[in-house]
């Protein structure tokens, strides 16, 4: 296998675009795609402070290390979720990562400041995990992003992430969330501008970009998610992918270029037009008293923890 | 007996399989989606048409990640 480029040898082929790269040409259209779909979709201006949520994952460590490269001025925060081990381990490699380059990294530990953990939210609210982890997640990144002054935050959504949460709305025809599906969220109040640099990025190649890079991050995939039906959903993408390459891409920018439009009244109307209140507590735009965090914050603080086991929660 | 000694993840096990043989003849047998995954050696990547010979080891590492939020 031959480097497209230089036509030195070639470390990995990507089958969408027919072509195989070298190290460091394989680095440059990490590079290159990254700074395509910034410009493209107006995520990111020059002089933007930006925070990275990072989980220790391949995607947002790559997000992270990538944003650095082009020149962007990228603080991480990691958010302990208390998924047992794989918490643990995850905290480690985040951290690990950030002081080797001494970049600024905050730290947010759901245990320790709010008295719960997801698996344990999950139960007492009834949610499944990936929706108490997301809900977390969002609230606390927004409001570090508001507090931080902050002009985004930069999330490590893929390619390949994109088009599974777009096939799984479009299955179902959830045009409420097929009209919010973008690679920018503009800010509104109460609400951080929200960019996905990585959209044009297969997982492979931010798996693969990380292993070049040496970005020591965490393989294991989180107990919570086993078996959900976004992976589900990837594998049915892949499976077609592998028969006709770059399925995933034409699917997700075909809707971009020609059909996202189309559900833009669908999408719920925000805070100013709604009329919406504040949340008592800790003010973020509600339609209720307290906002959906700080619910679920009270019905979760101090119920006893769950355990987990390798056979998952009990 | 040798064999090209192949780590897998999912459950985590190791298995050995004759060489000489191509990443993608390997990740055939195996049945594995060369979407879903690197073939990776001594720290760095291996591409799809490299040859393992019977002292080779190699990682098939998963790059599928789960979380939807």
């Amino acid at each position: 296998m031959k480097c497209r480029v230089c036509r030195g040898p070639a470390v990995i082929d990507i089958r969408r675009h027919n072509a195989n790269f070298c190290v460091d040409h394989f680095l440059r259209l990490c590079r290159d795609q990254v700074t395509k779909a910034i410009a493209e979709f107006s995520m990111l201006e020059r002089g933007d402070r930006v925070l990275v949520a990072v989980s220790g994952g391949k995607d947002s460590l790559a997000l992270w290390d990538l944003l650095r490269e082009l020149g962007y001025e990228a603080d991480g925060l990691y958010i302990g979720l208390g998924i047992g081990g794989y918490s643990d381990r995850s905290g480690e490699a985040v951290k690990a990562f950030a002081q080797e380059r001494g970049w600024p990294l905050q730290v947010i530990d759901l245990r320790d400041e709010f008295d719960y953990d997801v698996p344990t939210a999950a139960k007492v609210t009834k949610r499944v995990p990936c929706s108490a982890c997301g809900l977390s997640k969002r609230h606390l990144f927004d409001k570090a992003a508001l507090d931080g002054g902050y002009d985004a935050v930069a999330t490590g959504h893929n390619l390949d992430d994109e088009a599974a949460v777009l096939f799984g709305n479009t299955l179902r025809w959830q045009t409420e969330y097929l009209a919010r599906q973008m690679p920018v969220l503009p800010a509104r109040h109460g609400f951080p501008r929200k960019v996905k640099p990585l959209v044009s990025l297969g997982e492979r190649e931010m798996a693969a970009y990380c292993v070049l890079r040496g970005i020591d991050y965490i393989v294991e995939e989180c107990p919570m998610a086993a078996g959900n039906k976004h992976l589900g959903y990837k594998e049915a993408l892949n499976e077609i992918e592998a028969r006709s390459p770059g399925s995933k891409h034409a699917f997700y920018f075909g809707f971009l270029a020609r059909a996202a439009e189309r559900f833009r009244d669908a999408a719920p109307d925000g805070p100013e037009e709604s009329g919406l209140g504040l949340c008592t507590r800790c003010g973020a735009p509600s339609t209720n008293e307290l906002c959906a965090f700080c619910h679920l914050v009270e019905r979760s603080a101090g119920a006893e923890p769950v355990v987990l086991t390798t056979k998952g929660a009990r | 007996m040798g064999g090209v000694k192949v780590h897998l993840r999912n459950p985590s096990r190791t298995i050995e399989h004759p060489g000489p043989v191509s990443i993608v003849a390997l990740l055939q047998k195996l049945e594995v989606n060369r979407e879903s995954v690197l073939v990776i050696r001594g720290g760095t990547l291996v591409p799809g048409d490299a040859l393992l010979a019977d002292d080779d080891e190699v990682e098939i590492r998963p790059v599928i990640s789960g979380g939807a939020a």
